[in-house]
């Protein structure tokens, strides 16, 4: 197990490696610099600035000056938000995204996983036509059609809730960009527990379960849901991604401070090292999510086993 | 007799004759609609796709996608020619107005007075496009990648899988917006960046596939015939990994709609004059108050070409996955 984690966390240095290098020098190949403005800006000062930033030596000088301040953990200044570095940045917004984000996940497990058992049990009913119905629709409208209408049916028609702001993450601000965030996945999870919960109740071990005379409830909840969020399970990765490219556009939309916003707007304004400072902190997020689901499910499926 | 007890046939995809095994009912004559010539010269056994094909039309829930997607098709390629707007055209007569008859504005207009409908047709356009050509780039790069991984097998196999381990852990969502940000918004940037994302499932499917299929009898009869290899692949190996990816293609067609409006969303999509349902969107919900129909009227049609999308594939994995017989 240890051997399986060192191994794996070894083979996420090529990939950041590659992330760094291909958003390296994406960023730098751009038409425009982070110093254009609507003001020509002399070429004296523009020199300043540029030998400021170290922006005058030539490119691999920069991607080796770069990569040597990232392993002492500095991103860099931002040239944009002046006086901040980016890691700033960063830690301001993240705990941000990561708290809509992990709410979203939670949200979306504690709704998702019942409805799609719901489904299973009551196969073909109107239950089942009803929760997949509604699944179906959750995957068919995109979050930023969701979240928008949500935003005016809620927030300004009803005025319920705040249509937008963050207000030191209040609970009123969260509520419309968690739900909208995690109606997606909601429908996704339902129909991958409806799924996997149809497999298992199919198979011979429920089968014998029944056979020796446990009750229903007992050959569902001790037997059946066990083995069916397996699948479920190792879905969580990809979940936490699409949560994390979600949530992009709901800070966009509802106008909340985390990384997704920092990220679209450095994208425009070339910030080059903002954008390279969240592009690598979500990389090794994404790497080290992806271990972690790989590991949890080692640990509950006893079929397998990283020995290697 | 729906239920023949036959083994999934995969190498049947060509319309080849099954090999005659277990008796055939008779059948009732069903309508020659999707019949190859040589699943005529088969009456013993059904060839895939028309077994698919049949077992599909008996869902009605997909038939009816199919129907509703067809027509949204046909609309979008058709219906501009005969709306009186042209995509850019201003009516200085009616900025921002609601659905109307007058002026032949039926779905009402945007705030620069441009007809919503003639936009959100010449926007399906865009974005069915981008879902064609985006998907069918995926497929060829993940097609060819999964059968040549599997078949080489050994080391080959072992570094491209680790290639595609090290690409699935790429903040990829990020890649594309910068590449969009880098490069412009040009729409056939757009065809290629989301086909060179999507291909990775594609290519992890189609190696499956072929790991258990290089080890079946005729593969061998074609290596003892010395077929070589490149032909093994295309003409033996492709064909009968078809139905997995059939499924694959149905479900990556509308993740491809959808990024590209999620990137349209943004501002990073096609540029003006050209319009996308995403783009549209973005511009509804900058409208949402005052004008609701902005955001109604293209979101409804992406979502329901979704639906449709994904109740048409959730029935062609019926139809094709060999277990739920």
């Amino acid at each position: 197990m240890l051997i399986y984690t060192l191994k794996r966390l070894l083979q996420a240095i090529p990939t950041l490696l590659i992330v760094i290098t291909i958003s390296f020098f994406l960023m730098r190949v751009a038409p425009g610099g982070p110093f254009d403005g609507e003001r020509q800006l002399p070429p004296e000062i523009e020199a300043n600035l540029e030998a400021a930033y170290h922006l005058d030596e030539p490119l691999p000088m920069q991607y080796l000056r770069y990569m040597g301040n990232l392993l002492h953990g500095d991103f860099g200044p931002s040239f944009k938000y002046k006086d901040f570095s980016v890691t700033e940045l960063i830690m301001q917004g993240f705990p941000v995204s990561l708290e809509i984000g992990g709410l979203a996940i939670l949200l979306a497990l504690i709704i998702g996983l019942p409805l799609g058992i719901a489904a299973a049990i009551k196969r073909n009913s109107t239950v089942d036509y009803l929760v997949m119905g509604t699944a179906l629709t959750g995957i068919a409208v995109p979050n930023f059609v969701l979240a928008p209408i949500f935003a005016l049916v809620f927030g300004v028609l009803l005025a319920w809730l705040p249509a937008g702001g963050w207000n030191g993450g209040a609970l009123p601000n969260l509520v419309l960009p968690v739900v909208a965030l995690s109606i997606q996945q909601i429908a996704y999870i339902a129909r991958m527990m409806r799924a996997s919960m149809i497999e298992v109740l199919g198979s011979h071990f429920i089968r014998t379960a029944r056979a020796k005379g446990l009750n229903e409830g007992e050959v569902i909840f001790r037997h059946a849901i066990r083995t069916a969020l397996l699948p479920v399970m190792s879905y969580l990765g990809p979940a936490i991604a699409g949560i994390i490219t979600g949530s992009v556009v709901i800070e966009q939309i509802f106008g909340i401070p985390g990384i997704g916003r920092y990220f679209v707007q450095g994208a425009l304004n070339r910030d080059y090292t903002l954008v390279m400072g969240t592009v690598v902190f979500y990389g090794v997020l994404i790497v080290l999510m992806n271990l972690i689901v790989d590991l949890l499910y080692s640990a509950l499926d006893p079929q397998i086993r990283y020995d290697d | 007799m729906t239920s023949e007890s036959k083994p999934y046939s995969g190498d049947n995809a060509d319309g080849a004759p099954l090999p005659a095994g277990g008796p055939n009912p008779p059948r009732a004559p069903e309508p020659e609609t999707t019949a190859a010539p040589a699943a005529s010269a088969a009456p013993a056994g059904e060839s895939l796709a028309r077994d698919a094909w049949r077992r599909l039309s008996q869902n009605r829930a997909a038939m009816a996608s199919l129907a509703l997607l067809i027509a949204i098709i046909l609309v979008c390629i058709a219906g501009p020619w005969f709306l009186p707007w042209g995509l850019a055209e201003v009516d200085w007569n009616a900025f921002g107005t609601g659905p109307t008859l007058e002026n032949a504005h039926f779905l009402g207009t945007d705030a620069n007075g441009r007809d919503l409908l003639t936009r959100v047709l010449y926007g399906g356009r865009v974005s069915l496009s981008v879902a064609l050509v985006a998907s069918f780039v995926s497929l060829v790069i993940g097609v060819l990648y999964g059968a040549i991984s599997g078949y080489l097998g050994g080391r080959v196999d072992n570094l491209m899988m680790r290639f595609v381990d090290i690409m699935y852990s790429l903040p990829f969502m990020f890649l594309v917006i910068l590449l969009m940000v880098v490069f412009g918004r040009n729409i056939f940037l757009i065809y290629a960046a989301i086909g060179a994302v999507e291909w990775l499932d594609m290519a992890r499917i189609v190696r499956g596939q072929t790991l258990a299929l290089k080890r079946r009898e005729f593969i061998e009869a074609a290596h003892a015939l010395g077929v070589r290899d490149t032909k093994i692949v295309t003409r033996h190996l492709i064909p009968n990994a078809i139905g997995p990816v059939i499924i694959y293609v149905t479900l990556t067609v509308p993740k491809v709609i959808l990024l590209e409006s999620f990137l349209s969303f943004l501002g990073l999509g096609v540029q003006e004059p050209l319009t996308s349902w995403g783009v549209l969107i973005s511009e509804g919900v900058d409208m949402m108050e005052s004008a609701p129909w902005m955001l109604l009227v293209p979101s409804f049609f992406l979502a329901a070409t979704l639906f449709c999308l994904n109740f048409l594939g959730d029935g062609l994995r019926d139809a094709l996955d060999p277990r739920t017989r």
